[in-house]
């Protein structure tokens, strides 16, 4: 049973009581695409732009002791949820950025002075192994690594239920594998994928493991030496904070070996006119003023996802799918893109109905201020194997309820009175 | 505004019985369209005789919206000369960019102004528009093949 009451928590949430199409409340499931913020997040940013903004790491002035010590509080935060070192976090503009970072870690240690021991060095006599499960973010990096690079890109394909298919593992990842950078959840399917599996045969072989989290450390507690990864990525504004703040967590003797993608200020310890000496991790990676604001609203967003408890909001999100796979699987002609049980599997669910387009179906839900993503979701290649081309996307985060859930199978069904089939 | 007027019956029936939605050939131009933030598509075929669209067909997979605006979009252009087409893509392009403060000339966009309604829904403009921007592009392509033949005949 969930150990909140969904009812006041909403309170926390002002655009939940937003009234939308034709006088219908909003009941936002589209929770995969980005949150909605609690009021302490704004406040935090408001908070900071009003009394302590400055730029960090750099003034001799109260207000930069005051901003660098709220920055410098929030990494720790994020340390903490991750259990993590503080110096193995990143900040970034986005999640998108922080997977960039590390495809272009790779391809510094690549090209020009080339460092053949470094262990982010890849060329043509190597592979990349990504899946079709994919969003873009964490494809596209990588297939161009290996385009630049003249690696060979392999990936896992995925089964009928929507999961990755780990049955040729040794022979996809092997010797020769440079980097394996896979999705921990789903942001179309749901299937959370097989972390364990898949780190024990990446150790075998001595290769590089990236997680892209974006749709689990929002969701659920995520521990990343329990995981036994090298790199995990995660954005702000999908785990209840502002966007413009994404992170990358790598272990700290690979972020030493790993170059910069950005150069400038504030990542040097030294430079001349032709030469310089980089900052140590994380500092080497955050060259410019960051996002501030933002970084201090993401430290407010995990405060208030850690009052709630991560325990707790996995089990309302697995009692809220529970509930939304039952109603959808009794509706005759919806399929789910997706497992149907409820094993190893998050708050994302997608499907399509026979005879009404997804965004058709969008359209009518909308119509009854219920907000889903319809399309192909960023991940193309997964919809090419799964042969849809476009599908319904309903993704919960803490703040729906039960009847919010009931409120989509309703509509659904109506959709298909509309459309008449 | 209401779903129903939204979705007119026009558009349901298109959608259920596209017209035109079976590829010709011979054909003078193909064209293909996709829109990338949904994954609508369309493929569309074009033949001119003497400046009269004379064969007009597509294939695609999409939304009603798209779909019923590539049918209607094919049944009203279809026959008419390539200027005559091309000034109805302006007039429906302008209809689809009036944010729903004008609803159309039915006397010229005939069944098209039925897509009056999504004009007030930004987010599916592009569905109405994907089949007329196939439309346009393959026109001005043929102008463009037609002219060079032109030229290579004069050169001879």
């Amino acid at each position: 049973m969930p150990t909140f009451d969904v009812d006041l928590l909403r309170a926390d949430f002002p655009i939940l009581s937003r009234i939308v199409r034709n006088g219908n409340k909003l009941i936002y499931l589209d929770n995969g695409a980005t949150s909605q913020k609690p009021r302490s997040v704004v406040d935090a940013e408001r908070e900071f732009y009003f009394h302590h903004n400055a730029a960090v790491h750099r003034g001799a002035h109260l207000l930069a002791e005051e901003a660098t010590d709220a920055f410098e509080g929030a990494r720790e935060m994020v340390a903490t949820f991750l259990n993590a070192q503080v110096d193995e976090i990143i900040f970034t503009k986005s999640a998108t950025e922080s997977l960039n970072l590390v495809a272009y870690g790779f391809l510094n240690s690549s090209i020009g002075a080339q460092n053949t021991k470094s262990p982010f060095f890849v060329d043509a006599s190597m592979n990349i192994v990504v899946s079709e499960l994919e969003h873009h973010a964490n494809l596209l990096p990588w297939q161009q690594l290996a385009q630049r690079t003249g690696a060979t890109l392999r990936w896992f394909p995925v089964d009928n239920q929507g999961r990755m298919n780990l049955l040729d593992i040794d022979s996809i990842i092997d010797e020769k594998t440079a980097v394996v950078a896979l999705t921990h959840q789903s942001n179309v399917t749901g299937a959370i994928t097989d972390v364990d599996r898949i780190s024990r045969r990446v150790r075998e072989v001595g290769s590089i493991f990236v997680l892209d989290a974006c749709q689990s450390v929002p969701h659920f507690g995520v521990d990343v030496l329990a995981l036994d990864i090298d790199f995990l990525a995660f954005s702000g504004h999908k785990a209840l904070g502002p966007t413009g703040v994404g992170v990358l967590w790598g272990r700290y003797e690979l972020l030493e070996q790993m170059p910069p993608m950005l150069t400038g200020g504030s990542m040097i310890e030294s430079a001349t006119i032709d030469s310089a000496q980089f900052a140590a991790p994380p500092k080497k990676f955050e060259a410019g003023v960051p996002n501030m604001a933002q970084v201090v609203g993401l430290f407010a967003a995990i405060k208030y996802l850690n009052g709630v408890g991560m325990g707790a909001i996995a089990e309302h999100e697995h009692q809220l799918t529970a509930r939304a796979l039952e109603g959808l699987v009794s509706i005759p002609g919806l399929t789910i893109i997706g497992p149907t049980d409820l094993k190893n599997r998050g708050g994302v669910v997608s499907f399509t109905v026979e005879g009404i387009h997804p965004h058709d179906m969008g359209q009518v839900l909308d119509d009854k201020g219920i907000a889903v993503r319809t399309g192909h979701h960023c991940a193309w290649p997964l919809m090419q194997s799964m042969k849809v081309q476009a599908t319904t996307r309903a993704s919960f985060y803490l703040y729906n309820s039960a009847d919010e859930i009931d409120q989509l199978i309703a509509g659904i069904i109506d959709a298909k009175k509309f459309f008449k089939v | 505004m209401s779903l129903e007027s939204l979705y007119q019956e026009i558009i349901l029936d298109h959608y259920k019985n596209p017209h035109h939605k079976q590829l010709h050939s011979p054909y003078d131009v193909e064209v293909h369209h996709n829109n990338p933030s949904c994954g609508d598509e369309v493929t569309l075929r074009l033949s001119v005789e003497e400046g009269v669209l004379a064969s007009i067909s597509w294939n695609g997979v999409g939304c009603s919206i798209s779909q019923a605006s590539t049918s209607i979009m094919c049944d009203l252009v279809s026959g008419k000369s390539k200027v005559q087409g091309l000034e109805l893509e302006r007039l429906f392009l302008d209809l689809m960019q009036s944010k729903g403060n004008f609803s159309g000339d039915i006397e010229v966009l005939e069944d098209a102004v039925a897509f009056s309604g999504v004009a007030k829904y930004p987010a599916r403009v592009k569905c109405a528009l994907l089949g007329w921007m196939a439309f346009r592009d393959a026109a001005l392509r043929e102008s463009r093949e037609s002219e060079q033949g032109e030229q290579r005949e004069q050169s001879k």
